[in-house]
């Protein structure tokens, strides 16, 4: 399930994983410290990618459902904030892009977020709604696979589509942005920044901890044997279905937590971050790092968001030849990602007995 | 009555095109279970042929040069998905969701390379002069370039039948579909056989591009747009099944242009989604499909 590592965590577990979480916490008080305010907010940017990551490899990693629409989950949840934000912000009246495009009055579906109590929950229960509703449909008549990863990316497209031809509703593809308050606090304040950083990286820890608690529970481990044999747990007597559901609902709830704290952070949502194209990059992430790994997701989504970053500024167009052929290669080659690979290292240098069972891993972990 | 006329015309119109992109995918994806990404940059180089040799030819002979485009680009596409099949694809085999993830790197990648090569703006193929103009029908008036390009695909549909059910190759690659380790002990080369499946599906794709022309200016990006679509036709109508992917996509194209007619464009693919998911809810294997006991 995990891979080989748990025959090395079973001899100190304790004193490793106190090790990672001291590490862990101290790098997270320090850089506020260290690095500038530019460089913090880009780093709380990249936690946020790190939580839909975390989110998204339970549903494919673990679940064997991969979803190319994580992109709209993540809107969702980033748009309910958008939407709050941008009311808080007009107060009485109509938030500006409505006076542009002609609304006059507000919009029913715009009222209720008004209310931080109603928008922030619904950042999160929208997305698991609408993740339940279309799993729900789907998986009941057994659209998995190839089908469904389809699927789900024509729901991201449509989904991109609706938000860019409903100017007056959404924004249309300048999409919400211009926030002159986030939750009462101003933006662009150094002190801001750093308490969305810590809010950033408390998401992610939550998030981390989740998904490993669920990984490790009775439910994950139906949750592995659907992905690898759906039709025999079927045959035991479960309902797979229910299973699959729950766990893209879950990864859809991350996605949506992932795109409130979004919001604030970057400042802006617009269809351009949620379409085919930022769903793929998703699972790019978790391709990378890691899948059906507790770390991997992570690292990916904070090395290749780091390396979108250095080398836009550096060479712009690189950037598309270089995540095109990082793609290929660790899919080809390293299906299991830099997660993969370091258990492989590991296992080479100390226990060359073991090295087996990784591949065996390897080989499940490939739907 | 004029309106729906007219909208009916627009939506064969769109299911032509959406036919064309979908028969390569058949290939690929309904025969071999390679879903190709970059079967949208395959278009995208087709729609370049005629742009590319026009600019060779000279505008005066931009009607020859676009003709000469429908063999050269199904020929180039072909090679392009020739050379995929057996540098990358040929490692995944029983492993579809990683060819999409695979092939998704090689069409950010060649994307970027159309936009080195072709520059980012979208580029003009000119029309020959023949395809110019519509062909007045009472109050309805048919585009000579519509009509040309639902002529081009009832044409290759009819080819591709005969070639599935008529010609020895056809033949055996259904066979390798319907069973591959059968198929192999029967004395088919299934590695040839695989490799000709890919050059013809991306081939398609190429041709595709051409008449994708002469519906609009073309860019890097230009199958992006369409291949999400596609991808749902082949859904909608059953895993490499002919008969499907044609009714599919007349069923989706007239559908959208209804919906876009009825709503607004945006509306309309949000309604096609809803459509199908609740379609999959009868048919989850799609229109037609391939009777099997095996369990996946």
């Amino acid at each position: 399930m995990t891979g080989g590592g748990a025959a090395e965590q079973r001899r100190h577990p304790r004193l490793r994983q106190g090790a990672v979480v001291a590490a862990t916490l101290a790098v997270v008080v320090v850089l506020p410290l260290v690095v500038s305010q530019f460089r913090l907010a880009l780093l709380s940017k990249y936690l946020v990618f790190a939580v839909v990551a975390i989110g998204l490899n339970l549903a494919w990693g673990y679940g064997g459902m991969l979803s190319l629409g994580h992109g709209v989950f993540f809107g969702l949840g980033a748009y309910c904030t958008g939407m709050y934000l941008k009311l808080a912000e007009a107060g009485s009246g109509l938030p500006d892009f409505m006076s542009w495009s002609g609304v006059s009055s507000l919009p029913a579906i715009w009222a209720p977020f008004r209310h931080a109590w109603f928008a922030l929950p619904a950042a999160v229960l929208v997305p698991m709604g609408v993740a339940a509703l279309l799993g729900a449909s789907v998986f009941r008549r057994r659209v998995r696979g190839a089908y469904f990863a389809l699927l789900t990316q024509a729901l991201a497209a449509a989904f991109a589509i609706l938000l860019v031809g409903q100017q007056g509703l959404t924004g249309g593809t300048n999409g919400l942005t211009n926030f002159s308050t986030v939750f009462g606090l101003e933006p662009g304040n150094p002190r801001t920044t750093q308490i969305l950083f810590f809010a950033a990286a408390a998401a992610a820890a939550v998030a981390f901890l989740v998904v490993r608690q669920i990984v490790q529970s009775r439910f994950g481990r139906l949750l592995v044997a659907v992905r690898d044999g759906e039709d025999r747990v079927r045959f035991l007597g479960y309902d797979a279905t229910r299973v699959k559901v729950v766990a893209f609902a879950l990864s859809a709830g991350l996605a949506g937590l992932a795109g409130a704290l979004f919001v604030p952070i970057v400042g802006i949502i617009s269809p351009a971050d949620v379409g085919v194209v930022p769903s793929i990059e998703m699972v790019v992430w978790v391709a990378i790092g890691g899948r059906a790994t507790l770390a991997g997701p992570v690292i990916g989504a904070l090395l290749v968001s780091y390396a979108n970053t250095a080398l836009s500024e550096w060479y712009p167009d690189g950037w598309l030849y270089l995540q095109g052929a990082l793609f290929v290669v660790a899919v080809v080659w390293a299906p299991r990602g830099l997660a993969g690979l370091a258990d492989r290292f590991r296992h080479l240098a100390w226990r060359p007995g073991s090295r087996r069972r990784a591949e065996v891993a390897v080989g499940a972990a490939s739907p | 009555m004029e309106l729906w006329l007219s909208q009916l015309f627009a939506g064969l119109g769109v299911a032509a095109v959406l036919l064309l992109i979908a028969l390569g995918l058949t290939f690929t994806f309904g025969q071999m279970n390679v879903i190709n990404m970059a079967h949208g940059e395959f278009i995208m180089a087709g729609a370049y042929t005629p742009y590319l040799l026009q600019g060779v030819l000279g505008a005066g002979l931009a009607g020859l040069a676009f003709g000469v485009a429908l063999p050269v680009a199904f020929l180039v596409t072909g090679l392009l998905g020739l050379v995929l099949e057996r540098t990358l694809i040929r490692r995944l085999y029983g492993r579809p969701l990683d060819t999409l993830l695979v092939t998704w790197g090689i069409s950010l990648m060649l994307q970027q390379l159309a936009r080195d090569l072709f520059g980012a703006p979208n580029v003009q193929v000119v029309a020959p002069a023949w395809l110019r103009g519509a062909l007045d029908v009472g109050p309805v008036s048919l585009s000579y370039a519509r009509l040309f390009t639902i002529a081009l695909v009832t044409l290759i549909v009819v080819a591709v039948g005969i070639y599935l059910t008529r010609l020895a190759h056809g033949r055996r690659m259904r066979a390798v579909m319907q069973n591959r380790q059968l198929a192999g002990c029967s004395g088919i080369d299934t590695d040839r056989v695989d490799q000709l499946t890919f050059f013809v599906g991306s081939g398609l794709a190429g041709v595709a591009g051409v008449a994708l022309t002469l519906l609009g200016p073309i860019g890097p990006g230009i199958g992006t747009g369409y291949i999400v679509d596609a991808f749902l036709v082949v859904i909608v109508g059953g895993l490499g099944q002919l008969r499907g992917a044609v009714i599919a996509a007349v069923g989706l194209g007239l559908l959208n242009s209804f919906l876009e007619y009825g709503t607004t464009a945006s509306l309309a693919k949000v309604g096609v989604f809803a459509v199908i998911v609740v379609f999959l809810q009868f048919r989850p294997q799609g229109l037609v499909a391939l009777r099997t006991r095996a369990l996946t």
